[in-house]
This record gives C-alpha cells, sequence and structure tokens, in this order.
C-alpha cells in the first residue's frame, strides 16, 4: 500500500543552517493497515507526513502509494491536520466544507450533497451540517475535519497529530471514533502522534522515530483484543507492556 | 472574586448609538445657529443651521439641483465599479505572483502618493472637462485602497487552508477561488468601502474644479461664483454629499457584518 524507500529530507539546502529532518527512513505500510507513528517532538513527523501527502518534495529517496511514486498528492489520500481551526474554511457551512474536496470527484451537486451528510452522520454530526465552523467546538470542528477525509473515501488516510488540541475526554472519543471508521471504511491510516498511549490503544502497530534527523529505532506489532475499549484495554497487561516499551524506545533517542 | 467585577460593560444596543450620534449632530447644527443668528460669524459666510436645512429639503424638490446630484450619482457609480472591477483582478494576480509585484512594485510605490486631487487639471487638460474627467479620477483615486486591501488579505490567507486544499489534489487556479479569494473577501469590501468615500470626494473636486457640465460640484462653483455667494446653496449641496457618504458607508458595514460573521467570530469581535 505505502512503501517508503530511503527517505531523506533536507531543509534550507546544502548550507550551514540546513535541518536535516529526515535521514534515511525505510518504511512499509500493508493494505488496511492502522499505523501509528510515535516520535519526539520536532523529529521530522509532519515532514514525513507532508512526504507521503506529496505536499512536499523529499530532497532523497521515495515515497510510493499503491505502487505509484508520489510526485504529486496521490488520488485516495486524505489528510487530517491537527489544527482544525485553520484547515476547515471558516467561510463555508460544515456540509459545504465536507462536499467540497468531492468536487475532485466525477459526482455531480446532489452526490456530493449526500456524501456529505453521510460523512457527517457517520461521525455524529448529522445536525450540524448548516452551521458554520466557528458555532462549533473544537472536538466537533475535528469531526468535521474528519468526515471530510471519510466523504471522500480515501484508501489512505493520513492524521498529523489529530488529537493534540482536544481535552482529554474529546481525545477518547475521538480515537474510538477512528477506531469506528477504519471497521466500516476499507482504508489504510497513517496517525502520527506524540502520546505513546494513544499509539499502542489505536493502532495496529507503532513505529517510533528517531529524534531528527528522523529514522526508523523500533518497530512494534499491537495484538491487543478487539474491539478496543478505553478502560480495558488501557488496563491489559500487554498494554501496560508494550507502552513501557514505546516509551523506553521514544525515550531512549529523545535525550542527548 | 465577585461577578461584579468579572462584569465587562455591554456594548450599547443599535438604538443607544444612533441616539447618541443623533445627539451629536444636533449639537453641532445648534452650535452653528447659535454663532450665526448672534451674528459672532457673519451669516453670510455660515448662515443659520436652520436656513440651511430648509435650503436642502427644498432642493429635493428643485429639478435642476436634482440632475446635477443624479450627474454625480453616476459618475460615482461608474468610477467606483470600474476601480473595483480593475484593483480586485489586478490586486489577486500582484498578490499570489510574486514576480509581478516585484516587477511593477517601484510604479506602484511612485504612483500611489501622488495626491489624485493635484491630477485634477492634469488629466482635465488631456481629456476635457466632461463625465469622464470625473470617472477617470475617481477610478484612479479609488483603485489604490482596493488594490491595497486585496493583496493585504491575501498574505494573510491561512498556508494550512491552502495546503488541506492541495492536500486534496486541487490545483493553484481553484486554491485562488476555493480559498484565497473567499478568504480575502473581507479585506476586499473593507478596500471597496474606503474607496466608496474617496471616489465621491474625487467626483466632487472634479466637478467644482472644472466648473462645467452638470453635477452636484459645478452646483456648488456656481454657487460661490455668484455675487453675492449663495452660501446657503452650497452647505445644503454639502449637507447632501455628505449624508451620501454616510448612507453608503452605513450600508457597506452592514453588509460586511451580515456576510462576512466567520471573519469577525475570527477575529475576537462581537458580531
Amino acid at each position: 500500500m505505502l512503501e517508503i524507500d530511503n527517505l531523506s529530507h533536507v531543509y534550507g539546502g546544502g548550507g550551514p543552517n540546513a535541518h536535516h529532518a529526515i535521514e534515511a527512513l525505510n518504511l512499509s505500510v500493508a493494505e488496511g493497515e492502522l499505523l501509528c507513528i510515535v516520535g519526539p517532538s520536532g523529529c521530522g513527523k509532519s515532514t514525513l507526513l507532508r512526504s507521503i501527502a506529496g505536499l512536499i518534495t523529499p530532497t532523497g529517496g521515495q515515497v510510493k502509494v499503491e505502487g505509484q511514486v508520489v510526485r504529486q498528492t496521490p488520488d485516495n489520500l486524505a489528510v487530517v491536520f491537527q489544527d482544525y481551526s485553520r484547515s476547515l474554511f471558516p467561510w463555508m457551512s460544515v456540509a459545504d466544507n465536507v462536499a467540497l474536496p468531492l468536487r475532485r470527484k466525477n459526482m455531480d451537486k446532489r452526490q456530493r450533497r449526500e456524501a456529505a451528510h453521510e460523512a457527517l452522520e457517520s461521525v455524529g454530526l448529522s445536525g450540524a451540517g448548516r452551521k458554520y465552523p466557528f458555532q462549533l467546538s473544537g472536538g466537533m470542528q475535528q469531526r468535521v475535519a474528519i468526515a471530510r477525509a471519510l466523504a471522500y473515501r480515501p484508501t489512505l488516510m493520513l492524521m498529523d497529530e489529530p488529537f493534540g488540541s482536544v481535552d482529554a475526554q474529546t481525545r477518547e472519543d475521538l480515537e474510538d471514533l477512528v477506531l469506528k471508521v477504519r471497521s466500516h471504511h476499507q482504508m489504510t491510516i497513517v496517525l502520527i502522534t506524540h502520546d505513546i498511549d494513544e499509539s499502542v490503544y489505536v493502532g495496529d502497530r507503532v513505529v517510533i522515530l528517531s529524534k531528527a534527523p528522523a529514522h526508523v529505532v523500533g518497530d512494534l506489532k499491537v495484538d491487543l483484543p478487539a474491539p478496543r475499549d478505553q478502560i480495558t484495554t488501557r488496563e491489559h497487561p500487554d498494554f501496560v507492556h508494550l507502552r513501557a516499551e514505546v516509551g523506553r524506545l521514544v525515550r531512549g533517542h529523545a535525550t542527548v | 472574586m465577585s461577578a461584579q467585577t468579572l462584569a465587562r460593560p455591554r456594548p450599547a444596543s443599535t438604538a443607544i448609538r444612533w441616539s447618541r450620534r443623533a445627539a451629536g449632530a444636533l449639537a453641532f447644527a445648534a452650535l452653528i445657529e447659535l454663532v450665526s443668528r448672534t451674528g459672532l460669524v457673519d451669516p453670510q459666510f455660515l448662515p443659520p443651521a436652520t436656513e440651511i436645512l430648509a435650503r436642502a429639503a427644498a432642493l429635493t424638490a428643485d429639478p435642476e439641483f436634482l440632475a446635477h446630484a443624479l450627474t454625480s450619482l453616476i459618475a460615482w457609480a461608474a468610477g467606483l465599479g470600474l476601480a473595483v472591477v480593475i484593483a480586485v483582478p489586478l490586486g489577486l494576480l500582484l498578490g499570489s505572483v510574486p514576480i509581478v509585484d516585484a516587477a511593477t512594485r517601484s510604479v506602484v510605490e511612485f504612483l500611489r502618493p501622488i495626491p489624485s486631487v493635484a491630477l485634477i487639471p492634469l488629466v482635465s487638460l488631456l481629456i476635457g472637462t466632461g463625465t469622464q474627467v470625473r470617472i477617470t479620477l475617481a477610478v484612479y483615486a479609488s483603485l489604490w485602497p482596493i488594490l491595497y486591501n486585496t493583496m493585504y488579505g491575501l498574505r494573510l490567507v491561512d498556508p494550512l487552508a491552502k495546503e488541506s486544499l492541495r492536500s486534496y489534489g486541487f490545483g493553484p487556479l481553484a486554491m485562488l477561488r476555493r480559498v484565497s479569494f473567499p478568504s480575502s473577501a473581507p479585506f476586499i469590501t473593507t478596500g471597496i468601502r474606503l474607496a466608496a468615500a474617496v471616489a465621491l470626494i474625487l467626483v466632487v473636486s472634479t466637478e467644482i474644479v472644472a466648473g462645467r457640465g452638470e453635477g452636484i460640484g459645478v452646483f456648488m462653483f456656481y454657487a460661490g461664483i455668484a455675487v453675492p455667494a449663495r452660501m446657503t446653496d452650497i452647505l445644503a449641496a454639502v449637507l447632501w454629499v455628505g449624508l451620501f457618504g454616510v448612507l453608503v458607508n452605513a450600508v457597506l458595514v452592514a453588509a460586511e457584518r451580515r456576510a462576512f460573521r466567520w471573519h469577525h467570530a475570527r477575529m475576537g469581535e462581537t458580531p
């Protein structure tokens, strides 16, 4: 599904201020997998995500999505950014926000509206279509952003610290929402987070990155019983063991 | 902490705000009335406010004055309309293609500070004294606020909003249409509102300086050169021009608040 081959990215050319964000990173993600990428702050996680999405051109190596080398944004890919208040368009109603990307698909107005309505329903916001983003809470706005991605029916959904800006309770709700939509839609999800517990709770697999320049320092399979539950999963011995393992890997490379 | 200290003064309601403004205008009129009636200022130069108001009311039934006013109104609307049609696309172009901006910057920076009123004699020499001069100068002067506000609005477009759209595979033109333009629309509208006042100033000034044909400024010009000067006519016409400016501004402010509620919510104002 997703192949990352010897990826490197340097900001600022080769000069003295050059910043090596990623170096020789290899990673492959299987179809239908929910992969969490964890790493210390500023380690180049977002650079990795932007390279996958074709939003930046990496200075070395390549990314392949469904066998195609990424040169511009691949079709059937959707991104959910951390900052929902900036990634949603404030001048559009919620329903129009969700329907807008569907202009890229071969859909008429009615089909777009129906798809938007359906996506909003699946994130529990069926009544909010006519509202504007500023009239919704942060958690609801992020649900809209997720609905916008879902309506697009991507085969690959990238999420860049999607729950970093919401309170703890909302965060748990949104984690469960991701697990739910994932089981309904056949799609591969790559979720970037700095939250170790979240990565183990949500992921099928957790990849740990080093501090910049980022490369893979750990790759753990998460074999927790399904369906996951905020209380029982988090007290499961395997969960406790895994989060400790991920924590050690993150920390081991976070300290200088 | 008591609730008292947390309470902020509530913004005045529309009715209260308007009555305060009316009180201010009334006090000003009373002052004019006073200095004129007492002879503190020669009534020849400053007639009493009641006389100005009476004359202003009478002018609404004067077909000659109405023809003057209509001519000016058409020149104003044409000038502002053309300025919008030219400046908005130009601003979008300059604001989104840095190389064009860089190439034209020196010319723009040279032209912008020239007071447009100073160009009236020059342009009159070039293209006569008819309506075309008024429109030309109104267009020229009202271009700037629209152009600058459009470019400023484009600079404030959130890069993440653009990136979101780009992540769904939209190209640069879709970006301009779907993100950059709607996002800068509140700024463009503010530019148009400022330009509406500038266009009015230019139309009336050009009419006064040119002193020929029809127009509210021409009406003032003739009232001014009459012996003795018809001061009441001049001030009544000034009153109508001023009221028109206030009205246009109020309508545009209301339209902005209504259309760009999202923008005001974002800027942290009470809508």
